[in-house]
């Protein structure tokens, strides 16, 4: 058949790898992976990153390849390896993040005898997966393996596992190259209908008071998508708002920049939304945290919606005029047909339009009673955004209260640089995604904003970090409380605070020095600049114990069950008025 | 909107997949975990060669859901192709049943006597009852079967909806 070259199961992985121009590989050893172990200890082409928890593979590869625009590969053992990995591949598949996940898997003759370390890996991750590959043959294993790149990395993103038995790893079979990969089933579509865009083209000419909506599309498109975006922006000169995924598609200070939208985005964004006349939606996918009340959703819009995943258009929202296609293919169509009719916006129905966004951002919906004795958490983050100006700054985060005062209060210039788990909402994937993102980009700043509560579910990575000499920062706003489920409780259940007391947290500057980092304690505001530029001169990790006012909440807030003009803002709202803002119906929405 | 109020539909999807393994698993796998209903589902190798199946599924939903279903197939990898055959026109539809029921005297007589009105074969038989098998859309099965019941009805196998579109075109032409 092929005159390729006959090689073992390890070494086929580890050549597929270094022809996939795979430079990184997060993983962690155990018996069903030896063999492939045992050629990466041979290799200096692909370098290994061993990491302290399977989770923590998975969430380091994924901020590696949100932070590069390249496919993360992973690499662990069967059976437990396999399943602590499963919370970073549905997190992925949730956010749209290429991963390629190989596990070890029991040889073939043991499948199916609950042999020692052996789970149905395909079986299990089969939901939280784009797709999936069990390799019983080793003539098949290259051609998966560059088979799996080409699924994680196309289309709508997403990632794969690829489960290797053992004995697969052992046999020799022919290797086969990347070229040549073609399948049969899967093909997304890149570019979009153009009949639709000039009907997309026509309805932004006629739009009196339209808003772009984008979100993690524009990122997954690549650079050219965000550059073509900001060109959008800029012949249009219409507002625009993202999803917390799309944050740095368009720069924070742009003029048409409303902030975020939804849940906790800004007044500005969701009133924009509510009262348009078109909504552009851009790689977004009108997921609950932003449309709120469904029924009463930007009632008098007209709706576009690009998007790559066919799957997406009118599952949530019905919309007026959908678009398949690649966000960059689609919006340089638009643009050359927006020019090539000399298109210009409603200049008088623009400015009435603006003289109306401009009310709303008088409102000034992020203020918050500063303290002189006590670091307001979103101070705390107007601090670290000042000192990381003018550096190359990457920010991950965790997921809570911490996540919102990051996303609402940190300037985000450039696509790439912000990496925070939306869809699945996995506490303990900042620390992981720092490390991930630092080794791909050593020399830049990287910091986790980050909870008391979250950062201690994947602790243990600072050791990684500490190993491989990541200096990442990990910026605790620490309030001694889960804060964001503290605030549902106070929302929803009668303030009666059920388990989200953080007792007994560690000393945070003990724990980063033993493990071998930096540790810094502050308490007052005046000490705040001081303190975060020592955390960015240290070359080593840190964690930043922020302490912050314990029972500061996180708004403005969309309660739940709510449309985007009931918004409740934070600096002059009352006990009642938080207490009593979520109806009996929206208590049982998430 | 009213998506509440619209009303629920019933569709053939004709899929055609990779026959590799767990592919049904996926499909399966899909309804459940976006609560899709399956009413019918049947599977089988269609085109050997070419290492094809086809598999035809009846849902019931409404028509915005239906089209997520139809989305969401054919996000799948290993699907070629999906195809909501009830769009245009009323699919044909056959379902095949093994039908069995014991009984003498009258009740056996009269069970023999629907059986031929309604095309059923009889494919085994003693002194005291019958197999039957017949095929037909599930109106005219569920209607066989119902009449069987007081006739000494013991027990029903069915295979579930196979389908086609009609007209001369195949799934590739549309």
């Amino acid at each position: 058949m092929s005159t390729g070259e006959q090689l073992n199961g390890g070494q086929i992985v580890m050549r597929a790898l270094a022809d996939q121009k795979v430079e990184h590989v997060f993983g962690y050893p155990g018996g069903a992976v030896l063999p492939i172990y045992d050629e990466i200890v041979q290799q200096d082409i692909v370098k290994h990153i061993l990491v302290r928890h399977e989770q923590g593979a998975g969430h380091a590869a994924e901020g590696y390849a949100r932070s590069t625009g390249k496919p993360g590969v992973v690499l662990v053992t069967s059976g437990p390896g396999a399943t602590n990995m499963v919370t970073a591949l549905a997190d992925a598949m949730m956010d749209s993040i290429p991963l390629v996940c190989l596990t070890g898997q029991v040889p073939t003759a043991l499948i199916g005898n609950d042999a020692f370390q052996e789970c149905d890996t395909i079986g299990i991750t089969r939901q939280c997966t784009k797709h999936n590959w069990l390799v019983r043959d080793v003539n098949d294993l290259a051609r998966i393996i560059h088979e799996a790149f080409y699924v994680a990395t196309s289309g709508r993103p997403g990632p794969v596992v690829v489960d290797i038995p053992k004995d697969v790893q052992f046999a020799t079979g022919t290797y086969e190259g990347p070229r040549n990969i073609r399948h049969n089933t899967y093909r997304p579509k890149m570019k979009g209908d153009i009949a639709s865009i000039r009907q997309a083209v026509d309805m932004l000419a006629e739009a009196k008071r339209p808003v772009f909506y984008t979100g993690g599309g524009v990122i997954n498109s690549g650079p050219e998508a965000s550059h073509l975006l900001r060109e959008l922006v800029s012949v249009t000169g219409h507002p625009i708002t993202s999803t917390l995924m799309g944050l740095g598609a368009f720069p924070a200070s742009g003029k048409e920049w409303l902030g975020m939208l939804g849940m906790h985005g800004t007044y500005e964004a969701n009133m924009a939304m509510y009262e348009c006349d078109l909504m552009v939606c851009i790689g977004a996918r009108f997921d609950d945290r932003i449309t709120g009340r469904v029924d009463a959703f930007s009632p008098n819009s007209k709706k576009i919606h690009i998007d790559i995943d066919p799957s997406s258009i009118n599952k949530n929202i019905m919309v007026d005029l959908p678009i398949v296609g690649d966000i960059a293919h689609v919006l340089e169509d638009f643009l050359r047909i927006w020019r090539d009719r000399s298109c210009m916006p409603d200049k008088k129905a623009s400015k009435a339009w603006w003289s109306e966004i401009d009310a709303w951002r008088g409102r000034d919906c992020l203020k918050y009673k500063p303290n002189d004795d006590i670091i307001m958490p979103q101070y705390a983050i107007q601090r670290l955004y000042e000192k990381c100006k003018g550096k190359d700054t990457y920010i991950t985060t965790e997921v809570g209260q911490h996540q919102m005062w990051a996303a609402q209060f940190f300037g985000f210039e450039e696509p790439n640089h912000w990496m925070t788990s939306g869809g699945l909402g996995t506490m303990g994937y900042g620390l992981p995604a720092a490390i991930g993102a630092q080794m791909a980009h050593r020399d830049a700043l990287v910091v986790d904003i980050a909870g008391d509560a979250s950062i201690l579910m994947n602790m243990q990575e600072l050791s990684t970090a500490v190993q491989h000499k990541l200096p990442v920062k990990v910026f605790i706003l620490n309030n001694q409380y889960m804060g964001m489920v503290r605030q549902w409780q106070q929302l929803l259940h009668g303030n009666r605070l059920s388990e989200t007391y953080m007792e007994s947290l560690p000393d945070f500057v003990k724990l980063a020095e033993a493990y071998g980092g930096h540790g810094i304690r502050v308490e007052k505001p005046g000490d705040l600049d001081e303190a975060i530029e020592e955390m960015i001169a240290v070359d080593k990790p840190v964690l930043f114990d922020c302490r912050v006012a314990n029972l500061a909440n996180c708004f403005p807030m969309i309660p739940s069950g709510e449309p985007h003009n009931k918004m409740i803002l934070g600096a002059d709202v009352s006990d009642e008025e938080v207490g009593s803002a979520i109806s009996e119906k929206g208590k049982v929405l998430v | 909107m009213s998506d509440q109020e619209e009303q629920v539909e019933s569709h053939t999807f004709s899929v055609l997949v990779d026959n590799e393994p767990g592919v049904l698993a996926r499909v399966i796998g899909l309804f459940s975990a976006r609560g899709y209903n399956i009413d019918s589902l049947t599977v089988s190798e269609t085109e050997h060669e070419r290492h094809v199946s086809r598999i035809s599924i009846v849902s019931s939903a409404t028509p915005q859901v239906l089209e997520q279903i139809r989305a969401q197939l054919d996000r799948l990898v290993p699907v070629h192709m999906v195809r909501d055959l009830s769009t245009t026109e009323r699919p044909l539809e056959r379902e095949l049943a093994l039908i069995k029921v014991a009984g003498v005297g009258d009740a056996r007589v009269e069970a023999l006597r629907l059986s031929d009105a309604f095309r059923a074969t009889v494919i085994d038989a003693t002194v005291d009852h019958f197999v039957f098998e017949i095929t037909g859309r599930s109106s005219k099965v569920n209607q066989f079967v119902a009449l069987m019941m007081p006739l000494g009805l013991v027990e029903v196998a069915r295979t579930g909806i196979a389908a086609l579109s009609r007209g001369k075109s195949g799934i590739f032409d549309e």
